[in-house]
């Protein structure tokens, strides 16, 4: 790495830092009903939306009604997504005249950017109507972030609240998050990616005629009103099939910072509305930290394995001595008496005007956030670079994390911290105030281990069954494609190994199926925690309370973290990253 | 229940119609009204016609033109509507031969060059359409592309230099060189269009 490259690391972080507490204040601000200069302008639109629907925005609801009308919209958003997709042949704005995806993909497709997963078994310039992309994509891109900032917000509820019957108001939660917070940032977030050079019209495609006699057809669209909120939202479903790395969905140096920090910005900053729900503010700052120290270890580590490149790169491209040298490197590097060459970066599937460590970067944040947008093709980043990203996205996607599904993500791994260091000092757990019991941890366990459920299962079953004729690479790499797939659907990541030919039934199935595990079997039962812990009579905070805040914890947090992510996943990543990792040292090619 | 079913109807529609509707017609208006340029993908003009755009690398193949990286987009590289990357892995067989060939391709095309190759001239790119090479990608060719028009190579080092973007604010990305930009620029020193490609 370069000085360069650690400054830029520092600008990222320090950008980060000093903009999430103030927006993480105002989410809160304006989800509890707070004013601001933006309802002259919106205000009516939120009250017409409230009238029409017959919405009482002062109701306050239990965590079960919470939780039915979150189920409700979230039926409603995939029936307008799935019927946009299975009609967009006959439906307007397609200029392309794409036609309809089968009902599988139009399934899978719908499910996953329902459940702000983004996984796309399709390459958007080659499948996707406009219509397509702004109705049933884009649409889906504010809602289910702004749905996981209402969950987020209602778990942060139930640990402020003391002996209370609700934890908010879904719809009102819903509607504000959208307007206040989203639309906001999304209007000149957009004009700012097109000022560096990102398309944004109704258009199709434009011709042109090389230099050289030959025409080009040049796809455009809609692109920038989608890939700020993409980002923001931490979807991650591109426009286009390359996603962040085509030039016209990532222009510049710049629109790709921008990006990244558009990736970190709502997660990091819902950190600090729990703060200021629970009126902790070095509360706060102790998680920002550990997800902060997390990220930072693992955008090192990748860079570092990236700018290693692989032996068989730094044999290709070594200095001659006047011939070409054709001898092909032979299968058994031993046998090759050459000294061994400098390393070369890894440069096989990154843009260069990213370079190595952008482009390490954006896979850093972009695995842990649950975004799942590349600036860079994940198939082809070496072993162990690759194998950060998977265990980003293994460790629950809780380092940031997705809109709001970060925080409840973290949420349940502080209530599993605590107890266990309850049990180890033998007294019984609170956090903030509030007694952790059996029930609590029961639902935190559960929602630990739904997601792990379909990512090992079905990777397992993929290996010996529908899998290997589906691969883009063999041997070792091929496993860790479907690891990959798995993993990026279960924890709602939505990136792939996009060596993979994912758009099959068997795949759309399956993966539609770990997408929806991974999205509830969390979300609901954080919102019975939340539930049980808003009715609980708080306790005093003293100084025999264990305390949630400063070194200790945030070391216990981070052990917790890891040691649950290694435990669960490291068989499964022994078998592909790393296996290939000492392949790719021996020389061995598949 | 029924109220449930109305209120999430009813939500979903007018969320749709501001987010769908409203949202990307005043994105797209305004980006139309103040940056039209850009919000059409940037194309270049040469004599009136469109050449390309400058954020889309083109499949230059001609000896006096300088060549991008390889690409997997679409069937034959650089086609700029079927965008993606090659996606082989580090232990790829294909992903070797495939090195080797560029490899041999660009020692041959290129025989004054004896220094290690740049890495981004034998990888392919993630979007299969990086308009941009490395200085060093583009060093490696001035040889080749001097002899092809039978201009000094010191005319066509000087013109290379003088297309080297560094990092932006000095911060950000990597140092490297428009292939489409640097190439008109040669058609336009050389009065003309490259002959005899």
């Amino acid at each position: 790495m370069t000085p360069r490259d650690y400054l830029q690391l520092a600008l990222f972080l320090g950008i980060l830092a000093a903009v999430s507490p103030p927006l993480g204040r105002y989410i809160h601000h304006v989800l509890e009903g707070g004013r601001t200069w933006l309802h002259p302008l919106l205000g009516p639109v939120e009250r017409l939306i409230y009238t029409a629907g017959g919405v009482d925005p002062d109701r306050d609801h239990p965590w079960q009604r919470y939780a039915a009308c979150l189920l409700g919209f979230t039926l409603a958003g995939f029936c307008l997504t799935f019927g946009v997709l299975l009609f967009q042949d006959v439906l307007p704005l397609n200029p392309q005249h794409f036609p309809a995806p089968s009902w599988d993909l139009a399934l899978n497709t719908a499910v996953s950017f329902v459940t702000n997963t983004n996984w796309q078994a399709y390459g958007g310039e080659t499948a996707m109507s406009h219509l397509s992309q702004m109705v049933a994509l884009t649409y889906q891109n504010f809602v289910s972030a702004a749905v996981g900032m209402a969950a987020c917000m209602a778990v942060a509820r139930g640990i402020a609240r003391a002996e209370a019957q609700g934890i908010g108001n879904f719809w009102t939660d819903l509607v504000r998050a959208t307007l206040y917070v989203l639309l906001p940032l999304c209007v000149p977030g957009a004009l700012l990616l097109v000022g560096q050079g990102m398309v944004q019209t109704f258009a199709a495609s434009f011709a042109a005629v090389t230099p050289e006699g030959a025409i080009q057809t040049i796809a455009v669209g809609p692109v920038a009103s989608q890939v700020i909120i993409k980002m923001l939202g931490t979807n991650g479903g591109g426009f286009f099939n390359a996603n962040a790395a085509h030039p016209f969905e990532n222009p510049t140096a710049v629109a790709d910072f921008i990006q990244m920090l558009a990736i970190f910005l709502l997660p990091g900053s819902l950190v600090f509305t729990l703060g200021a729900a629970v009126r902790r503010p070095r509360h706060a700052w102790t998680v920002w930290g550990v997800m902060a120290a997390v990220f930072l270890a693992g955008a090192l580590l990748t860079a570092h394995f990236e700018y290693r490149g692989t032996p068989a790169m730094a044999q290709a491209v070594a200095a001659t001595s006047g011939s070409p040298s054709a001898s092909a490197p032979a299968p058994a590097a031993a046998s090759v008496p050459a000294p061994i060459p400098a390393p070369v970066p890894n440069m096989e599937g990154k843009e260069v005007r990213f370079g190595v460590f952008a482009s390490s970067l954006f896979a850093t944040v972009t695995t842990d956030a649950s975004c799942g947008a590349v600036n860079a093709m994940h198939d082809s980043l070496t072993p162990l670079g690759g194998l950060v990203t998977l265990l980003n996205m293994q460790l629950g996607e809780i380092i940031f994390g997705g809109v709001g599904s970060g925080l409840y993500g973290m949420v349940l791994f502080v209530i599993l911290t605590v107890f266990l260091a309850g049990l180890m000092v033998g007294r019984t757990p609170d956090y903030l105030g509030k007694r952790i019991e059996g029930r609590e941890v029961t639902l935190a366990v559960a929602a630990l281990l739904l997601p792990a459920l379909p990512l090992l299962g079905f990777t397992a079953l993929a290996a010996v069954g529908w899998g290997p004729t589906a691969l883009g690479n063999a041997g070792a790499h091929g496993f860790s494609e479907l690891l990959y797939a798995y993993t990026s659907s279960a924890q709602n990541n939505g990136s792939a190994f996009a060596g993979l030919a994912a758009n099959s039934p068997v795949f759309n199935l399956t993966t539609a199926a770990a997408m929806l595990i991974g999205r509830f079997g969390v979300m609901l039962p954080m919102l019975a925690v939340a539930g049980s812990l808003a009715a609980r009579r708080p306790r005093p905070v003293t100084d025999a309370s264990f305390p949630v805040e400063g070194a200790t914890f945030a070391l216990l947090l981070t052990s917790v973290i890891l040691i649950v992510g290694a435990l669960t996943y490291l068989p499964a990543l022994s078998l592909g990253p790393i296996v290939e990792h000492l392949q790719m040292l021996e020389g061995r090619l598949y | 229940m029924l109220t449930l079913v109305r209120q999430s109807l009813v939500v979903t529609l007018l969320l749709a119609a501001v987010l769908c509707g409203a949202y990307p017609v005043l994105v797209t208006g305004a980006a139309q009204a103040l940056l039209p340029h850009k919000a059409n993908g940037s194309p270049v003009l040469v004599d009136g016609r469109v050449a390309g755009s400058e954020l889309i690398g083109q499949n230059f193949t001609g000896a006096g033109y300088f060549h991008g990286r390889p690409s997997a987009a679409g069937d034959g590289g650089y086609d700029a509507s079927a965008s993606g990357g090659s996606n082989l892995g580090p232990t790829s067989r294909a992903l070797a031969d495939r090195m080797r060939t560029d490899v041999a391709a660009l020692r041959a095309e290129n025989p004054d060059w004896t220094a290690p190759l740049p890495a981004d001239m034998v990888t392919a790119s993630a979007s299969g359409l990086d308009p941009h090479v490395s200085p060093q990608g583009v060093a490696m060719q001035v040889a080749r592309v001097a002899a092809a028009r039978g201009l000094p190579v010191n005319t066509v080092a000087a013109l290379v230099d003088a297309h080297v973007e560094g990092p932006e604010l000095g911060l950000l990305g990597e140092p490297r060189v428009n292939v489409l930009r640097l190439n008109l620029a040669l058609d336009a020193l050389a009065g003309g269009r490259a002959e005899g490609n």
